[in-house]
Order: C-alpha cells, then structure tokens, then sequence
C-alpha cells in the first residue's frame, strides 16, 4: 500500500492505465525481452493506443499535460513490472523534452504530436566516447554552410539509439567558445549522413537499444536548430533538471517491484517448520527497504510537482536530489530483495536478479550519482553566496 | 450500422466468499465490474464500428450505480450509454430481463446487430441474449467467436461448437452472443476515460421505455429460487494405481459394476 500523496483524479487514472498495461501486456512478455535484448515494439503499440506515450506533452500539442509528475507516475508504475521496457517511453520524453523546453512554435507543433500520439520515438545525443559527464569536451561539430549546418562525429551510449526517429543532438557550432560554443539540432532518421553504429551489449535494460549515431557530412536545415548558436548546453541542463525526476522514477519503480517479490517470497518460503518472514532478521531488512522507497517516493513526487509549479527557474538541486536517492534506494532494494530469495534470487527463474541489473543504470546515466553530488553541493554553495550578499 | 451491445454489472467474483448459514455471497466490500463476458461484446461492438462505421450504444438494467460500467464501455470504446433503472425493474430473472432490455432496444429503435456476453458471471444462464432476440422476433447466433464478413444487409460469422465451429450467414438486423475467442479487449485509453468521465448517461425507466410492469422485475420473473446453499464436496473416491492396463481394465470393471457405462 503507498502512502497517499493526495493524487488528483486523472493522476490516478493515469497509475490505473500503466498498471493495467504493465500487468497485462509486459508482465507475460519480460524474461523474453531481456533473453532476446530485442525492441519491445509491440508494447510500444500499446503504450501510444493507451496515450501514455504523451503524459507530459501538453494538451496543445497532443499530449494530456499532465507534466513531469505526469510522466513520474506512468515511469514508477510500468518500471514496478519491467525497467527496461518502459525506457522506450522514457527515453523518448529526454529527447523531446528540448524541443519542449527551447523549441519554436513550428518545431513544436512539427515534432511534439507525433511523440505525443507514440507514432514516433525519440532519442537524446549529447554523450560522446570522451564526454560523458564534461559535455564541453565533445568532438561532434556543426559547421554552418549556408542555410545548412554539417555536422560531424559520433555520439554514444545513446538509449532508443536506431529505433526512435527524432534525435535531439548537441554540436560544437564554436569551438572557441567552450561551453557557450555548444548548439542543439533535431536530426531526423534517415537524413543523408546520419548512420547508427554498434549496439551495446549491457548488463541490464537489455530490452531497450543502445547505439551510436554516426554523423558524416550530415547536412541539418537551419530551422533545425534549436533557439540559437551556443544555447545547446543551457538547454541540455535545462533538459536533465526535468529528466532525471525520469530516471528517479524508474529505479523507484524497480525498487517496488523488488519489495514485492521480497516480501512474496519471505511469507511463502519454509525454513526451520516457519515462513522465513517470521525471522527478525528478514523482518528488519524488510522494514529497512520499505522506509527507504516510500521516501525515495516523497522526495521524488515532491520534486516533481516543484518542476511542474514553475516557480523556481532552474530546479536542478532537487532534481538531482531525487535522482541521487531513488537510484541509490533502488541499488540497495535490488540487492537486499536478490539477498533475501537467496539462491533463487540469483536464479534468472525469479524477477530480482533482472532488477538487480535493470537498477545499476539508474546510478549511472543522466549524471552518475557522484555528478548528482556535485550538483547538489554547486547549488548549496550558490544558495549561501546568494544569502551572504 | 447501429450496434447496441447489451452489459451487465457483476460482483468481482476473483475473491468471493459465501455466507455458510443463508447460501449468500458475502457482498460487502466486493468491488462491481463489467461481467467478464461482456467485454468481448463490448470490443466486438467497437470493432464492428471501426470496420464498417457507426455507433455503438451500450445498455445495462440496474441500480443508480450500474453506470460506473457504461461509463467503462465508453471509455472502451462505446459511444453512448443507457442505464435502465426503475424500482419495477428489480428481481428481474431471465425472462424479464430478456423482457426489459428488449422493450428499451425497440424504444430506442433503429439498430443493426445487438451484441451480448455468452454469459454472465453471475447467474451462467446464457439465457438473456437468445431471450432478447426471440421478444424482438430477429435472428440470433451464439457464442460467435468470429465475424468473418459484414455488409449492410448480411453478417458471416463462426459459431464455436465442441467440435468445431459452424459457419453462419444470417440477415441484419441480428442478435450475437460472443465467446471469449473472438477477440481480446482493449485497454481504455487516457483520453477515452476522459470522454466517459464527461459523458452523459441516458437514464430510463419503465414508463419511458413502454414496458409493462407487469412483466419486469419481480412480477414477470416466474423463476423462483427455493434454496440456496453451497453444494457438499464430493468424497469417497477411488484410486487406481499400478501398470497402466491393468488400471484401465479395473476403471472399465468397476464402472460396469455401478452401471455407469
């Protein structure tokens, strides 16, 4: 039972929507899709039929406005049965969230409706092979030829890489200007010079696709830029302030589900003539582990409807926040729920080994849990100055 | 085309538990969902209306709080609801539930095919779907577990048989039941609930359909329940074990000896 968080009305059918999907469709199909690390397009079908695919997309562009709170409800609740499967969703609101956040009307109303219908996926290219958390050190370029832009590099470990069609892409269009040289340009697929390279073999999410996009000679029209030269990094920080909430409520999700099996599992395992839920030591970790998710919960969905206010400008300190102590939670649940069914927790015949695996990417994609520190101490330094002004 | 497709309210029998003193459910705190069988009649509706067009009315006899189903099959798909509710309308068994829902599907007039559950969950009767379609003198198939064509004047459907199935043409307009073969139903949309959030249900009484009281409810059900209880488990059974032959010679005997085969 999870603590009442005062959900609104459509809040809570958008939990029942997910549930219902989650159970009904990926639950019977989640052990083949890690197995086969294929693209899980049919339950993507059933993600645009049910409209989760634009929770977060407002109403004006076809979505159901209903924010990143929105997209938090439907991310923890289908992530409760598969983290993996639900990333072809998730990873879709990281790339269109700049388009969202820096787009023109045009851009808007070209791209949003057909994420927010789940006719398309979409992708978020910012990281490259030596620029991960130092996005400045990126080598990919825009050069500008006319009413054109070239661009040029390879980007990776980029999530629905290949299956989405619209790529939100970050380039050096200056190289001089370091962080303010950096712009961001939605590439679509198929464009001449835009190629995928290898997929990932990964520990976890083995249902979702990682690839490289390959950028040769890519010429991108200059109405795909996004706002103006030298905005791309403002806006992929903007971005990852209304992202990582994402990230956090999928491992919040994982860390559920682990909860569940593990409490399951202890009632109904007899060790010793007792069900080994009986023992205090079971009892405690159990207890632990709750706490733990419900406050992953409160923080995250406070988090959330902070962003969705709008009153604050950036609100990166606590979307870091959220993201650092869900993923965290969800590390710690995984492991303790795989520790608790013991030798058949370790067995691929039970959910938590999955999201064991599925869990660890949440610690480190979008800002590893050390860079969400960082974060959080830059915006607790800029608080203080501000005070002592 | 016009296709009304006939619901009914059941208690979510997942975890019913029965009152071992008067042979009743224990109703309190079980949730009321759309009868199980009923869903596919309800997807078939919608099917049948995204294939050929149309409008798909739902209609179910019940209480004021029967409507929270109309409004799921709108949200499934349906484009209007229509509650039947009238204190007369109480106690209705077969008969005058055939009775009821017919008398407000010529009130409302005009329709093609009528769609139905095979059965409800509840009472397993099979009867009111078939009832139906005799008061309204139109053809019926059941359990339909596939429409192979349909035109406007025509329907070619397969009816599921024990060893098979037959394949029927019948004219419109037509009654079907529909078995759970036939198709697997949707997930309401988000958007669609919103629709049946705001959706407003046609509520009808018996003055308002021309029915006459005298064969709703209680007073036009001849049917009349004389006890009910919860049937004994059976014990006494018997095992055979050994060498596979040998145990089917001492099942065939011992069958003999009871007289049963």
């Amino acid at each position: 039972m999870v603590m009442d968080y005062m959900l609104s009305e459509e809040e809570k059918m958008m939990v029942e929507t997910a549930r219902t999907i989650a159970i009904e469709k990926m639950k019977p199909v989640r052990e083949y899709y890690d197995e086969k690390e294929e693209f899980p397009w049919e339950i993507v079908k059933e993600f645009a039929k049910s409209d989760l695919c634009g929770v977060y997309i407002p109403e004006e562009y076809g979505g159901f406005g209903k924010g990143i709170m929105g997209l938090v409800l439907v991310v923890e609740e289908l992530c409760k049965v598969d983290g993996a499967i639900a990333l072809a969703l998730a990873a879709t609101a990281l790339g269109a969230l700049p388009i969202l956040i820096a787009g023109s009307e045009e851009q808007k109303k070209k791209y949003l409706p057909d994420i927010a219908s789940g006719k398309k996926l979409a992708a978020f290219g910012l990281t490259e092979a030596n620029a991960g958390s130092d996005a400045t050190g990126m080598a990919t370029t825009a050069v500008k030829d006319g009413d054109y832009y070239v661009l040029n590099g390879t980007k990776c470990f980029i999530t629905n890489g290949g299956d989405a069609e619209t790529y939100t892409v970050f380039a050096k269009t200056n190289s001089a200007r370091g962080a303010r040289g950096i712009s961001c340009f939605i590439v679509e697929k198929g464009m001449s010079g835009f190629e995928f390279g290898k997929k990932e073999k990964k520990m976890g999410i083995k249902a979702s696709s990682t690839r490289e996009l390959i950028f040769n000679n890519c010429r991108v029209y200059k109405d795909q830029l996004l706002n103006k030269e030298g905005y791309g990094l403002m806006i992929a920080q903007a971005t990852l302030d209304r992202s990582r909430p994402g990230v956090a409520a999928q491992a919040l999700g994982i860390a559920t589900g682990a909860l569940d099996e593990a409490v399951d599992y202890a009632r109904k395992r007899v060790q010793s003539g007792q069900s080994i839920i009986s023992f205090q030591g079971i009892q405690h970790m159990l207890a632990d582990m709750a706490t733990e998710v419900e406050a992953a919960r409160a923080l995250l969905y406070a988090s959330a409807r902070m962003i969705d206010a709008g009153t604050v400008k950036r609100t990166s300190k606590e979307s870091a926040m959220a993201k650092l102590f869900c993923s965290e939670v969800a590390m710690n649940v995984t492991t303790n729920a795989v520790q608790i069914l013991g030798g058949y927790g370790y067995s691929r015949e039970y959910p938590v080994e999955k999201m064991m695996r599925d869990a660890k990417i949440t610690t480190l994609y979008e800002g590893t849990s050390q860079i969400q520190k960082n974060e959080i101490a830059l915006n607790l330094i800029k608080e203080s100055v501000a005070k002592t002004k | 085309m016009n296709i009304i497709v006939c619901i009914k309210q059941v208690l979510n029998t997942m975890n019913v538990q029965i009152d071992h003193e008067t042979g009743r459910l224990k109703r309190d705190g079980l949730e009321s969902i759309i009868n199980p069988f009923d869903e596919y009649a309800i997807e078939e509706g919608v099917r049948i209306k995204e294939r050929v067009g149309g409008r798909v009315t739902t209609i179910t006899m019940g209480p004021p709080q029967a409507e929270v189903i109309l409004r799921e099959a709108i949200a499934k798909g349906a484009d209007e609801g229509v509650l039947l509710s009238d204190r007369a309308f109480s106690g209705a068994d077969t008969l005058a539930t055939s009775y009821t829902l017919s008398a407000a599907i010529r009130f409302l007039g005009n329709f093609d095919i009528v769609v139905c559950g095979k059965q409800a969950s509840d009472g397993d009767t099979a009867q009111v779907g078939p009832g139906i379609a005799e008061m309204l003198d139109i053809p019926h198939v059941a359990y339909v577990k596939k429409i192979e064509s349909i035109n406007d004047k025509t329907i070619k459907v397969e009816r599921a048989m024990e060893d098979g199935y037959d394949l029927i043409e019948s004219s419109l307009p037509v009654l079907l039941t529909v078995a759970k073969e036939i198709n697997s139903p949707r997930v309401a949309s988000l958007k669609r609930k919103m629709i049946a959030k705001k959706a407003i249900i046609k509520v009808l009484d018996a003055a308002a359909i021309g029915a006459d009281v005298k064969k709703t409810g209680l007073n036009g059900s001849p049917t009349q329940v004389m006890k009910i209880f919860v049937p004994q488990q059976r014990t006494g059974r018997e095992k055979f074990t050994g060498e596979p032959s040998k145990i089917a010679a001492a099942v065939v005997k011992r069958l003999l000896d009871l007289s049963l085969i």
